[in-house]
């Protein structure tokens, strides 16, 4: 059972991270006590943001920044979960640079500054699930995708939109080896860039986003797998055609282009029905677009989700 | 080839000093893990963490069982032998664990979706037909079962090798395609070396009694 206890909004003096400490705390006990067979204790419902919140933030209990810090897939660093915490500090962020071409008025090369120069960062509270079958809550912080996206006034040819990773194996230690088609792509339709849940990170808890998580900026969109959440971008194509995706390539049969998140379509290798919340013990079921159904299952009507999974 | 004479632990350590000690070391790995959960450094997703290290330590013990007598060979280490039943015991230990964290930290005895996976997933699949040949192996281990089963207990036993391939095969399909081969390929390689050298072992006297025809 969800205990919510009422916590004073205007008590200021309480950040993030004071109560982020006290989840984690909070979270090894519950496993501890699970696991000893103690009866489990109901996970603290504690709101942790005291900031402002998007009407589209969910409430639920945050993961702990140490996980959502510790436990990441990104490939450029190394394949373990705890490679990106490891390695990926020798990646520079400063400068940055942003490519902008393909299907649009305003193309350029523009640097970070004055990419992020013109948008007011808001909180995003997004469960994030991953095609591996756990999941988070995690506090963004950034601005919308199709805020950044009008900027370069795409035209009425740009029917799709594909996203780069940075390519350079002497600052990203994992690209040395051949385990996805580098740089890594992804890419989305354009109505789903603009939809207002599409959103671009560029902090987490209130911080600049470690580079592990995706500094300078990552993509993030709640409704589909993690990976689609493309990491570090330093390329926006504008394109008529479905560009090809790193996933797409390496595996077609199990990472298809929408990969939106939905329990009835499993993953050759495991079910999609469940997933584990990081930090609980028991799996919970996963829902369709991650809960997201309400906003954005009318992007898909008429599209047979089995075949374009 | 003839083995070599390896130097032999003289008998009353070996009974009295080394086989406790290989014992337990093999209980290491499972108090490493209690003792992670206990001060929670198994990271992130310590469910995950517990079944992946009890899965591999089961492969670990499962190749170790079939390098004491590839060692016997090779080098004439013969008191080896005698701790491979001991080790075979710990890759079922090990086997059972990990299939219990699967069923309850994992799964949670959901048996409706453990069916599911049973049926649906490969490496699921094969991961469980690897446990259920380790069991026959582990249930007839004791001394009066070996007597009453005769030649008989040899044939049962030779079961270890198609479930260490299994075994292996179960590791390889959980992360193939995720690109995480490397470990995997590791344990693969590792079983092609013993198993090829029983094959080897097998064939050289049978090609040498016939000439080759072709």
């Amino acid at each position: 059972m969800l205990i919510k206890r009422p916590f004073d909004l205007t008590d200021n003096d309480v950040t993030d991270n004071d109560v982020t400490d006290y989840t984690l705390y909070q979270r090894r006990r519950d496993f501890l006590k699970t696991l000893g067979g103690i009866a489990l204790i109901g996970a603290s419902g504690l709101p942790l943001s005291a900031a402002a919140k998007s009407a589209f933030s969910t409430d639920e209990e945050q993961t702990p920044f140490d996980d959502i810090t510790t436990y990441n897939n990104f490939y450029e660093f190394g394949t373990d979960k705890s490679d990106p915490a490891q390695y990926a500090s020798i990646m520079k962020t400063s400068p940055w640079s942003v490519t902008v071409d393909g299907e649009c008025a305003k193309p350029g090369k523009l640097n970070l500054e004055d990419i992020l120069k013109p948008h007011s960062k808001e909180d995003r509270i997004y469960r994030l699930r991953c095609v591996e079958g756990w999941s988070m809550v995690i506090p963004w912080l950034g601005f919308p995708l199709a805020d950044l996206l009008k900027r370069f006034e795409p035209t009425s040819k740009a029917k799709y939109v594909s996203f780069e990773t940075l390519f350079d194996p002497e600052q990203m230690p994992g690209q040395k080896r051949n385990v996805l088609d580098w740089p890594y792509a992804e890419g989305l339709r354009m109505d789903e860039a603009m939809h207002p849940l599409s959103f671009i990170a560029t902090g987490l808890y209130g911080k600049d986003l470690l580079n592990q998580n995706g500094a300078p900026l990552r993509l993030v969109v709640p409704w589909k797998y993690g990976f689609k959440s493309i990491k570090s971008i330093v390329r926006i194509s504008f394109v008529e055609e479905q560009p090809d995706t790193s996933w797409g390539r390496s595996a077609p049969g199990e990472y298809g282009f929408y990969s939106n998140v939905n329990p009835e379509v499993d993953h050759p290798r495991w079910s999609q029905r469940k997933e584990r919340r990081i930090g609980e013990f028991r799996k919970r079921d996963t829902l369709m677009f991650n809960g997201y159904a309400e906003q954005v299952a009318s992007l898909y009507s008429g599209l047979d989700l089995r075949k374009n999974y | 080839m003839r083995a070599q004479t390896a130097v032999q632990i003289r008998e009353p350590y070996f009974t009295k000093v080394f086989k406790p000690v290989v014992f337990a070391l093999a209980l290491l790995p499972l108090a490493l893990l209690g003792w992670g959960v206990w001060q929670d450094t198994l990271g992130a997703n310590p469910i995950e963490t517990i079944t992946r290290s009890l899965g591999e330590w089961t492969l670990r013990f499962l190749l170790l069982t079939l390098l004491l007598s590839t060692l016997r060979r090779a080098t004439g280490w013969v008191q080896g032998i005698r701790l491979r039943r001991m080790l075979g015991l710990f890759a079922f230990f090990y086997g059972v664990l990990h299939f219990l964290s699967y069923l309850w930290l994992d799964q949670f005895f959901d048996w409706a979706e453990i069916w599911y996976d049973i049926v649906e997933r490969p490496f699921i699949t094969v991961g469980m037909l690897a446990f259920v040949l380790m069991t026959p192996l582990a249930l007839t281990s004791f001394k009066a079962a070996i007597r009453k089963l005769g030649r008989n207990w040899q044939r049962l036993h030779t079961l270890i090798y198609p479930l260490a391939v299994l075994g292996v095969l179960h590791f390889w399909w959980l992360a193939d395609s995720k690109a995480r081969t490397e470990v995997p390929l590791i344990y693969a390689v590792l079983l092609a070396i013993l198993l090829g050298e029983r094959l080897w072992r097998w064939s050289v006297p049978r090609f040498s009694k016939t000439p080759v025809t072709h």
